[in-house]
């Protein structure tokens, strides 16, 4: 049977080979290949060895749009995953409307990044004027629109897989508890969070990932203004390539940094969910 | 049939009339606050459409006045500003082309991949999970580039390399499903007399309509969304959606806020009937998506 399917390789493999080929892996090859270059376009190369990292790392606003990037992906991890676990909990017990709740609160998952940026910027443009600011005018208000738009936009989603785990505990294990005497904090401490752990790890790297690769909100919503303040890494990455000239090279390098982060995230979760198969 | 319905509508009803104890009522109202703080920006947008410049801007919070109400003004400004309807036309041709042909080639390479064992299929197969882990920004010089050489950068071209990017979530999920096709099945339909596109197409296609589901929608999602790699590739008279909207912006800090009111609303609507049209298999699929990726 092998053998008469690979037969069809140009027809079944072929042409999803050839687009990645196309769109991902050569362009990947060539991106690692022109961050040790200085370049205006591809084919004016000019090998200058770990130059472009050097600069990268002594350029202020890659510096700034890490620690922006980090603290920001800090303080959004932590609320929306609190804020979803206890939607969560107040929408497992069956109440009046429990599904028209869940529908709303995951609403806004859907909407896309520019759009939720400028949806954003008209309400807390709104507020602000009231004391007589608007989001540009410092980089903390900046910082903060970004966190409610943030939860704003992820929390229904976290919250339905949270909502999922919890409804996989085995209900037997709860009564146990209770004959047991466990108070509620007890139980929510000793049962719930403890058998919702695969969940808190799926939604602690979505948010994790997402935050931190965060761009279309952040362009929307400030740009990076005031000055470039509130430029996060995706969005220094981009301004290096087309808001300077002569520095393709170095945004390349930024890029490649920016992936080994991304990627180290991305190894830990699978390293932290295989081990947990294993336990289990 | 109408007495199914009849009896549905009771058993809503008898749903409903479960008595409710007081920690209930403080929970549905709590939640109640909850869904009004979530739908208000939305209610907003919908608000401002209507009002005009300087209101969006200094009364954001009120409703519209005989003062402050201009109809469809903004609307039709938006409209004529951005070419809204042309927009809307590139986005959907380019999210249902690029959609129709992730799912096919996708779940075609997947079960290539899966049934050939052999060096390159694992390969492959590595290759297309490595690419789900590397971020946008890495590639999107070079593929810009690669695009423009290559003459894909427009609205046909484009779906080519959506096919590309969207081929390491979908070829990994699809793989996923095709390792849970009995291979007996496939066996039997060979011995019968069907070459391997007929049994795909006959056999594995329609067991993998569920995934096949999910694929297309997470993929529509991005898609449809997707803001930075149509404007690196696309000539700047196509425009996307996002595309369009971002143009509202200007030069510095001179946004139109009443015109990007009402284009606001009209990029949310489709979202919503989407939404409302196949929400079941939305809040499934996402699901998935998150266990894998």
């Amino acid at each position: 049977m092998q053998k008469a399917i690979k037969k069809w390789f140009p027809v079944l493999a072929l042409p999803t080979v050839v687009a990645f080929l196309i769109s991902f892996l050569i362009p990947f090859i060539i991106g690692i290949y022109l961050s040790f270059c200085k370049f205006k376009t591809v084919k004016n190369a000019k090998w200058v060895g770990f130059d472009n990292y050097l600069k990268a790392f002594a350029n202020e606003d890659f510096i700034n749009a890490l620690w922006f990037t980090v603290k920001f992906t800090i303080v959004s991890v932590i609320t929306i995953n609190i804020l979803a676990f206890l939607f969560a909990m107040l929408l497992t017990k069956a109440l009046r409307g429990t599904n028209v709740f869940r529908t709303i609160f995951f609403m806004p998952n859907l909407i896309g990044g520019i759009v939720l940026g400028y949806i954003w910027l008209m309400i807390i443009n709104g507020v602000l004027q009231y004391f007589n600011a608007t989001i540009t005018t410092d980089a903390s208000y900046g910082f903060w629109g970004l966190v409610i738009l943030m939860n704003w936009q992820l929390i229904g989603y976290m919250m339905i897989i949270y909502i999922s785990g919890i409804q996989n505990i085995s209900p037997d294990l709860i009564e146990a508890a209770q004959i047991d005497g466990a108070n509620s904090v007890q139980r929510l401490f000793h049962i719930t969070i403890p058998q919702v752990m695969p969940s808190i790890t799926i939604c602690l790297f979505l948010t994790l990932t997402n935050s931190f690769k965060l761009f279309d909100q952040n362009y929307a919503l400030t740009a990076g203004a005031p000055g470039k303040s509130t430029q996060m890494l995706a969005l220094d990455i981009y301004n290096t390539f087309y808001g300077r000239v002569g520095w393709q090279g170095v945004g390349q390098a930024k890029a490649v940094i920016f992936f080994l982060i991304v990627a180290a995230i991305a190894l830990t979760q699978l390293f932290l969910t295989r081990r947990k198969e294993v336990e289990n | 049939m109408a007495e199914k319905v009849k009896s549905k509508i009771k058993d809503k009803k008898e749903k409903l009339r479960a008595p409710m104890t007081g920690k209930d009522w403080i929970k549905f109202i709590i939640l109640m606050i909850i869904s009004i703080v979530f739908i208000a920006p939305i209610l907003l947008v919908l608000m401002n459409s209507f009002k005009g410049k300087l209101f969006v801007s200094n009364d954001p919070f009120v409703f519209p006045n005989a003062e402050s109400f201009v109809g469809l003004k903004n609307y039709t400004n938006g409209i004529e500003k951005i070419d809204f309807f042309s927009a809307f036309f590139v986005s959907l041709f380019i999210t249902v082309c690029s959609v129709i042909l992730i799912v096919l080639a996708t779940a075609m390479c997947a079960w290539f991949i899966t049934r050939v064992k052999t060096w390159y299929t694992k390969l492959l197969y590595l290759l297309f999970a490595f690419s789900m882990i590397v971020p946008f920004q890495m590639v999107m010089y070079p593929m810009s580039q690669v695009a423009n050489m290559t003459h894909l950068d427009n609205m046909f071209g484009i779906v080519v390399i959506y096919l590309g990017f969207g081929a390491g979530l979908s070829v990994f999920m699809f793989a996923g499903f095709v390792k849970s096709v009995p291979l007996e099945i496939e066996e039997a339909a060979m011995i019968d007399g069907c070459g391997p596109m007929k049994t795909f197409f006959l056999i594995d296609f329609p067991i993998l309509r569920p995934s096949a589901i999910t694929v297309a929608i997470l993929n529509a999602m991005w898609i449809w969304n997707d803001y930075l790699l149509p404007t690196l590739i696309l000539p700047s008279e196509t425009k996307t959606i996002p595309m369009a909207i971002q143009y509202l912006r200007g030069g510095y800090g001179s946004i139109d806020m009443a015109a990007m009111m009402a284009m606001l609303v009209l990029a949310i609507i489709p979202i919503i009937i989407f939404y409302f049209a196949c929400q079941k298999y939305i809040i499934k699929g996402v699901m998935a998506g998150a266990v894998k990726g």
